[in-house]
């Protein structure tokens, strides 16, 4: 022990038996007596990335031979752990509060660690056979909100700080322990823990996959209360300004992968919206976290804020948001109680605000329109004679001008999205390979494919494709000087609305249900979308709603019979009558 | 019906550096790889895209296709279409992204990978302005180098690149080296490939040979470099030999090697190694049926002068296979000139078979041969030969040759021709027939003559009216 908190090495020299340690330029030790370099570096090169206590930890703790071809004996939790670090701080670098990362999501982590019995507590799973006596929870423990990094929790966040109690000396004995039996099985992966990880199955336990750590980001946003939705996150996942798709790529040199690590870390889809969201309520209930902040009107997940935010997005009338609004105060969707996630109620359940958001646009749209390939279209009549003649008043909203400046940017957009999407680069610098065995052909097809990369890239225009997008919570940009695409903001509804005493009505008094009926029992099985059964306005809105948010039609077509659900909750209860007319206030 | 309106199927000799057939090559297969993908072939012969999806699903475990799947075929995808628009720049910028298949983690997709990069890699870097020799070469050097599945395919093809652009001595080199690349075991395929690559080296050393043996026949035999130059043409005849004869022993198509080989084997007085070639590439039946072996065993007995009924039986043969080929006119006038009763029966079935396709129906000497052998047939009492064959005919051949619009359109774009046609329509359908009445009606100076003798021998010998 004595040895291991002298921070010099202190190994006989292999060659002379002295123990008089120098540095050489590289930061490796020689022997002062003898000459002989070691292979051994003072092994704080990547303080940067990692801090330094998990270095030490490991250095110290596990101290047996650490040949450089092996690299670092790690864990996978450590790699989550890495990759979560990246993307909190690629959150931070998009804007949000360094909260996030420091409090909040280190918190989550730890407590996820906690509870699936990794560290902070009595029995982690590491110490197969042997217990640690002591250990305690360390949740309460001062260092909470107080550590500037994420250090090695693994290992015990406060080696660094040099107040080693008897409790470390245990848990690190152990791990020592168990460290030797693995390294005899564990041949095949570069983490100490692969192959047992990939094996461990316990009821009720959630294990973390690389999608889970989108879970814990869009958790920490959520309790922050950023201004980042799901569908967001996972847009900029896709355009890689978080790290996702081969997070393993920036781990320090010395953490190998391989085998199953392969499997564990290596990913080759983008997240899918569903999945995350079931992930995040997963997480949550495991963690057994307490009600989220509210969300209230001032927050921008608020509907009535997204709602404004997603007019905006497709050049819709400012003039709808208040119609927007009524539809969310009619519905509850407004109330804080309906909006706050709390894991811990009966029914763990958080709501889609970009979804639910968009579903009301679209409900707004039918309102107003009937979106039934008719009634729009001569209402975008009654709106063009009115335009004509009146050029200089503020024009009347015409669907079908709007229509053919929607599908044309939609159409270009998405043909963009497709065409990045097949050009997307997939594979990372650092080869996964099974073995060792496999490790130099893994490295020369990757060599072979950059020298044919860069062969081909001399053939493509000199012109370089515009480089990364700048992140950006819009992906449509409308302004008013722009003569070719025409902006709608300002456009009035006056042409589909009229006046009754104090009143506004719609001139259209006729509605259509997305769904006629619903499952009576408690599955999931809301509705289903078969495209070819509905109106081409209704289908082209879904489209182009769901395109911005990179989800499925169905998805947002259940969103929105769950709208109308709410809003015609009467009718549903009493009759089935298929049409009404509504009356709406302004 | 449908035999007169499919034209006769032409083969023509493959051309020796086939750039065009290789281009080809390089789309079919990648458009079937499409195929597969998407449906799944029944044992009705339909088609269910659907199903492929549903089995792929369940495959992999209901889990849906990985993100890098789907964007790598539509990555082919982009680049099929960019190639097919002729749009070299993006199907180089699309390749780009495509290359990473090769480090799929499905094994499958991983291993058929480098061929399709190849065959799409190839196609742009032929055409695209950007490319040029030193890109393809080292392209093609990488790429020979990606597993070893595909080094030998890639090195011929490599090789006709180069000779399509000119190169020789660099694409014999490319042969050379492919011939001596040994690699793990000899498998069936491979053999061919080696034998194909030796060949056209081979093809390359006859293409020099045949040069030298130009430049022999331009010089004075007293010429003083007359002696080195045949020295050099007489060097150069057995590696040919060597390389292209292990080739035209296995079953193929081998026009191009079979035809230089047998052209060189004759210019040595090598008849017989010659004939036995060529006798061997038309009737081994391992070989695919190719009515070329017959055409060049056929020119090469004729020039032998070998007997008539040796022709007759070669001829026979392509009849079989192309009876509209225009060889059938020389055979027919075999058939006609030989003693035999059944050959005269056969001469009238050729010429019948002739001018039942579409291609024909203008050829004047099948009209005029058949009118002649016709009448002669009538006049030598075998009207069964013609009412037999004429049986089969009567139902479409007023129609398709001697309708009125014919008669009008055949008689202002050559009288000869209409007079001929319209005789054979006499003796066919009797006077009565619209297309000889037509011709008839025409009061020609010249042939009036003609036609007066043609409307007696009609009376005298039309199958309609038979004379009892």
């Amino acid at each position: 022990m004595d040895l291991e908190e002298a921070e010099e090495f202190k190994e006989r020299c292999t060659q002379c038996e002295a123990v008089s340690w120098g540095l050489t330029d590289e930061g490796k030790y020689y022997c002062t007596s003898c000459h002989n370099v070691t292979e051994r570096s003072k092994e704080v090169i990547n303080s940067d990335i990692i801090p330094n206590a998990q270095i030490k930890a490991l250095n110290r703790g596990l101290k047996r031979k650490n040949n450089s071809e092996k690299g670092w004996d790690w864990y996978v939790c450590e790699g989550f752990q890495h990759i979560l670090y990246q993307q909190a701080e690629a959150l931070k670098n998009l804007g949000v509060g360094p909260e996030l990362k420091n409090d909040v999501l280190h918190n989550f982590w730890k407590r996820y660690l906690q509870k699936s019995k990794q560290a902070y507590c009595k029995n982690p799973v590491y110490t197969t056979g042997r217990k640690p006596t002591v250990l305690e929870d360390n949740l309460s423990h001062s260092d909470w909100a107080s550590e500037p990094e994420l250090p090695s929790d693994v290992n015990s966040p406060f080696l660094e700080s040099g107040m080693e109690s008897q409790s470390d000396v245990h848990t690190r004995k152990s791990l020592r322990i168990s460290k030797a039996l693995q390294s005899e099985t564990s041949v095949c992966s570069g983490s100490l823990d692969g192959v047992e990880y990939s094996q461990r199955k316990e009821k009720g336990l959630v294990k973390m996959t690389v999608p889970q750590t989108l879970a814990f980001c869009y958790l920490s946003l959520l309790w922050q209360r950023e201004a980042i939705t799901l569908s967001d996150l996972l847009r900029f996942v896709e355009e890689d300004h978080i790290p996702y798709i081969n997070a393993f790529q920036h781990f320090p040199e010395q953490m190998k992968l391989y085998g199953r690590d392969r499997g564990i870390f290596g990913t080759e889809s983008w997240p899918n919206y569903d999945d995350i969201y079931k992930k995040t309520i997963e997480v949550a209930t495991f963690l057994d976290l307490p009600r989220f902040p509210d969300i209230t009107e001032d927050c921008y997940l608020h509907p009535n804020i997204l709602c404004m935010k997603y007019l905006m997005e497709v050049n819709l009338p400012d003039e709808m948001h208040s119609l927007t609004c009524h539809v969310v105060k009619m519905t509850g969707m407004g109330e804080a109680d309906f909006l706050t996630f709390d894991p811990i109620a009966k029914v763990a359940k958080t709501v889609k605000y970009d979804v639910q958001a968009v579903a009301v646009i679209v409900v707004v749209l039918k309102l107003l329109f009937l979106l039934d390939d008719n009634l729009e279209w001569s209402l975008s009549n009654l709106a063009e004679k009115h335009n004509e003649k009146n050029k200089k008043d503020k024009p009347w909203f015409n669907f079908r001008k709007w229509y053919q400046i929607m599908k044309k940017a939609f159409d270009e957009k998405k043909q963009n999205w497709e065409e990045a999407r097949a050009k997307y680069l997939w594979k990372s610098e650092k080869p996964l390979y099974y073995s060792y065995v496999d490790k130099p052909v893994a490295y020369k097809k990757r060599e072979m494919v950059v020298n044919l990369q860069k062969q081909f890239s001399t053939l493509v225009d000199s012109t370089p494709t515009a480089g990364k997008k700048s992140p950006s919570s819009f992906q449509f940009n409308w302004t008013e000087e722009d003569t070719e695409r025409t902006c709608f903001h300002g456009h009035s509804l006056q042409g589909v609305l009229k006046e009754k005493g104090q009143s506004l009505l719609t001139k259209n008094s006729l509605y259509w249900l997305s769904t006629q009926k619903f499952c009576r029992c408690y599955c999931t099985h809301v509705t289903t979308y078969e495209e070819s059964n509905y109106s081409l306005s209704y289908q082209f809105i879904l489209n182009l709603f769901s395109f911005l948010l990179r989800i499925k039609a169905s998805l947002l077509h259940e969103e929105v019979s769950l709208v109308e659900k709410e809003l015609f909750k009467k009718k549903y209860s009493v009759t089935k009558k298929k049409s009404k007319s509504k009356k709406r206030r302004r | 019906m449908s035999r007169a309106a499919s034209l006769p199927v032409i083969y023509s000799a493959q051309s020796v550096i086939g750039m065009s057939d290789f281009s080809e090559e390089l789309k079919g297969p990648v458009t079937d790889d499409e195929q597969v993908e998407t449906s799944v072939l029944s044992g009705a012969g339909m088609h269910f895209p659907w199903l492929q999806t549903y089995i792929e699903t369940v495959a992999i475990g209901g889990k849906r296709k990985k993100d890098f799947a789907q964007t790598t075929s539509a990555c082919l995808s982009f680049i099929q279409e960019a190639l097919l628009k002729h749009q070299w720049q993006q199907a180089a910028e699309y390749m780009h992204s495509y290359f990473q298949t090769l480090e799929d983690s499905d094994s499958y997709k991983r291993q058929a990978a480098p061929e399709i990069i190849w065959k799409l890699g190839s196609e742009i870097l032929f055409y695209h302005p950007k490319s040029n020799v030193e890109t393809f070469n080292t392209f093609a050097d990488r790429m020979k180098n990606i597993g070893i599945m595909n080094y030998l395919k890639i090195s011929l093809q490599h090789a006709l690149y180069l000779l399509h652009h000119g190169m020789l001595e660099d694409a014999k080199r490319k042969l050379s080296e492919a011939e001596t690349w040994r690699h793990g075991e000899k498998t069936s395929s491979r053999e061919i490939l080696i034998n194909l690559i030796q060949a056209y080296k081979g093809l390359l050393q006859y293409y020099t040979w045949s040069k030298k043996k130009r430049e022999l026949s331009k010089l004075d035999k007293d010429d003083y470099a007359y002696s080195a130059v045949a020295q050099d043409v007489f060097n150069h005849s057995w590696k040919t030999s060597v390389n292209i004869s292990a080739l035209i022993k296995m079953p193929g198509v081998w026009d191009p090697f079979v035809k230089s080989y047998v052209e060189m084997l004759e210019f040595y007085g090598d008849r017989d190694g010659a004939q036995e070639v060529l006798t061997n590439y038309a009737y081994d039946e391992k070989f695919p049926s190719n009515p070329n072996a017959h055409i060049y065993l056929y020119n090469f007995l004729k020039r032998q002068k070998a007997p008539r009924s040796k022709l007759i039986s070669v001829l026979k043969i392509l009849y079989q296979i192309v009876p509209s080929h225009k060889l059938m006119l020389e055979f027919h006038t075999l058939l006609r000139k030989s003693e035999k009763e059944e050959h005269h029966k056969l001469g009238l079935e050729v010429l019948f078979g002739v001018l039942d396709f579409a291609g024909c129906t203008k050829n004047i000497t099948a009209w005029k041969y058949l009118a002649k052998y016709v009448k002669k047939t009538l006049m030598g009492n075998h009207l069964v030969w013609v009412q037999e064959e004429w049986k089969s005919r009567k139902n479409w051949w007023p129609s398709f040759h001697f309708s009125y619009f014919w008669a009008k359109s055949d008689w202002k774009e050559d009288t000869a021709l209409a007079c001929e046609k319209a005789f054979v329509a006499g003796l066919l359908l009797g006077k009565g027939c619209r297309y000889f009445r037509y011709i008839l009606k025409q009061d020609h100076q010249i042939l009036g003559k003609k036609i007066k003798r043609m409307k007696r021998s009609v009376k005298k010998y039309s199958i309609v009216n038979p004379r009892l």
